[in-house]
């Protein structure tokens, strides 16, 4: 049975490992030194979606991003893995959305896709953290929703089961497409990319990534349609001006603090005997301890 | 005690916390909302109401009224347990759309962060998750100049734990927040507080059609380890280099009679179990004593220990982040200090 599979995925900062290149003087962060990847749970997701794509030949998987037109990059990286083609949601005015306008977005560019048997994305994102976006679309496209999923086990006759990790322990549940499966950290990584695939699908580009092509490189993507990244826009996914961008969101942000830890008077100790002993007194003495 | 549902009784614009509960427990974390909420409750001189759904749901409410719950609505039904989404998404639309809350607060749990978007994506409220404050304040609309009074402030975590926003739903409602276990205390408002019970027929807030995952199976274990509520907590990073090195650890924590917890790198790395992982994403514990072992100090780690009254950072690495906000550092090997620190405890205490 061929499937028609969409994953959701975003570009984020890499907000993991904030090393001192991303430390600005006073503490607080350079987000624009932060390199922009692949969302982590996201990748899970598409792994998912491989396997589905390995154990019904024929199918296809398509990538929907929001995001900055550069959001083409993880389209491509997709692709090298073993994703067929991509979209990019990309448009001014859908910029400053909180979670449901978000969710509206990308539920219309689903809407505008049309036929798709099942909806795959990470659990959350590693910049917004919230985990609201995927259960929200499959609110708005009226499906069912299997979050904190750690592995699809079985596809067929309507239904999708998909094993969940819970916080205390596991639950196997059963679902009928299509339907939104959200996918958390500790599913299968990955697989990494394929280097048959790196070279065909290299100059695979975006419309607002022609510009930068060569002359030739534009020759060779304007001849092959599978090069080809789509790129939408508000009003092509039919997109009520209400309910997107900053006015299509209920949550506001009053404001932004960064995080500075306050530094303390620390005694310093060397790994000797003497001084331990003497903190460990000292711990006794005020009953920290004992 | 059932009550017919009146519009004299279904008061509208109360603050409203969704409960978990499983083998006959309510959630800790359901009971550390309730304690906030009936802050939050008084605070705009509104109702603390509660909601459970689920089955044998006899007595709950022993549990919540004295947590200063003002009415607890009951959904009561075989097929309401255990959670599935749309079920339980549709008796808090459905309920919402009648009582109309201006605030509803959930644990940030499995089902919360599942039922809490759908929900809040249906009647087009604002949710915030996995908030570490909530107050009551005032906002002004800086596009707008509208001015608003008495809104929740969510305050929450982004960008990886780097930045702190402080969130509001000027317009929609209810305003909806997710909490972790653990971030806010728990404690009994009045032991003898009674409120009242409200038990809702299913039939009209669930339809068959909701019905549509299927449990196949289950095994759900509540971890016998807890260590949010210890004194002392003597807590190992990925520096503790192996699971035999964090051996020395729980000898002591057993010394001191502290539990022993980790940094996510730790775990992630096998040294031990999830259940005692501190930070963003784990427990949340504010202890009298904070022994750091080998522990960095990303700053997902630190959020879930920062509010600890004393913490001792032992680490070979003189800069490591945490040691900026410990109290003591001893700049050394874990396996030459941690046994050393048992061995004066010993000879000095009674």
């Amino acid at each position: 049975m061929s499937l028609n599979i969409i994953v959701l995925a975003k570009q984020v900062p890499d907000t993991r490992n904030v090393g001192k290149d991303a430390m600005k003087e006073d503490g607080t962060i350079n987000r624009a030194a932060l390199p922009a990847i692949f969302n982590p749970e996201d990748l899970n997701a598409l792994e998912q979606a491989l396997h589905l794509k390995d154990a019904n030949p024929g199918s296809t998987i398509t990538l929907l991003t929001m995001g900055l037109p550069r959001a083409a990059e993880i389209i491509r990286e997709a692709i090298y893995r073993g994703a067929d083609s991509g979209i990019v949601l990309t448009d001014r005015v859908l910029g400053g959305a909180d979670t449901l306008a978000t969710s509206y977005s990308l539920a219309q560019a689903v809407k505008k896709f049309g036929n798709y048997d099942i909806i795959l994305g990470g659990r959350q994102a590693i910049d917004g953290d919230t985990a609201q976006v995927g259960p929200q679309i499959a609110e708005k496209l009226g499906i069912p929703q299997v979050t904190y999923a750690e592995e699809i086990l079985d596809l067929k006759d309507g239904f999708v089961t998909v094993k969940r990790r819970l916080e205390n322990g596991v639950e196997t549940v059963k679902a009928p497409l299509p339907c939104v499966v959200t996918v958390n950290g500790s599913a299968a990584d990955c697989r990494p990319r394929n280097a048959m695939r790196v070279q065909k699908y290299k100059f695979a580009v975006s419309p607002s990534e022609v510009a930068k092509l060569t002359d030739r490189q534009k020759e060779i993507v304007e001849n092959r349609p599978y090069l080809q990244l789509q790129e939408w826009g508000a009003a092509f996914v039919d997109a009520d001006p209400e309910q997107i961008g900053f006015a299509g969101s209920p949550t506001k942000v009053k404001s932004i603090e960064n995080v500075v830890f306050t530094a303390k008077e620390s005694r310093v100790l060397d790994d000797d005997d003497a001084a331990i002993e003497d903190l460990v007194k000292e711990l006794i003495a005020n009953h920290t301890i004992g | 005690m059932h009550y017919e549902l009146k519009e004299t009784i279904m008061d509208k614009n109360n603050l409203i916390v969704y409960c978990e509960f499983e083998d006959g427990k309510v959630a800790d974390v359901s009971l550390e909302l309730l304690t906030k909420g009936r802050q939050l409750a008084s605070k705009l001189g509104v109702k603390l109401e509660a909601i459970v759904i689920g089955d044998n749901l006899d007595k709950v409410e022993e549990q919540l009224f004295p947590y200063g719950v003002d009415r607890v609505y009951k959904v009561s039904d075989k097929r309401l347990y255990p959670y599935t989404t749309n079920p339980h998404a549709a008796v808090l639309i459905n309920l919402f759309k009648e009582i109309e809350p201006q605030i509803c607060l959930m644990g940030a749990t499995c089902i919360g962060r599942d039922l809490g978007p759908r929900v809040s994506s249906c009647l087009h409220s604002g949710l915030t998750a996995d908030c570490t404050s909530l107050e009551i304040g005032d906002h002004k609309d800086v596009k707008t100049g509208k001015e608003y009074t008495d809104l929740l402030y969510q305050i929450r975590p982004a960008f990886g734990g780097n930045i702190v926003a402080t969130i509001v739903n000027p317009e929609c409602r209810p305003q909806m927040a997710t909490v972790r276990e653990g971030v806010m205390k728990k404690e009994v408002f009045d032991a003898a507080h009674k409120g009242e019970v409200v038990d809702l027929d299913p039939s009209k807030y669930v339809s068959d059609e909701d019905f549509v995952v299927e449990i196949i199976d289950r095994h759900i274990e509540k971890s016998k380890i807890n260590i949010k509520n210890s004194p002392i907590i003597v807590a190992g990073g990925y520096g503790v280099g192996s699971k035999e090195n964090f051996d020395l650890l729980y000898d002591l924590a057993n010394t001191l009679g502290a539990e022993v917890g980790a940094s996510r790198a730790a775990v992630d790395a096998g040294f031990t179990e999830h259940a005692r992982q501190i930070g963003q994403t784990g427990v949340t514990v504010r202890p009298k004593l904070y022994i750091a072992c080998g522990i960095s100090g990303q700053i997902q780690h630190i959020a879930g220990m920062q509010d600890s009254s004393i913490i001792i950072s032992i680490n070979n690495d003189p800069n490591a982040p945490i040691n900026t906000i410990a109290d003591y550092v001893i700049t050394g090997n874990v396996e030459d200090v941690v046994p050393k620190l048992i061995k004066y405890y010993k000879k000095n205490s009674k």
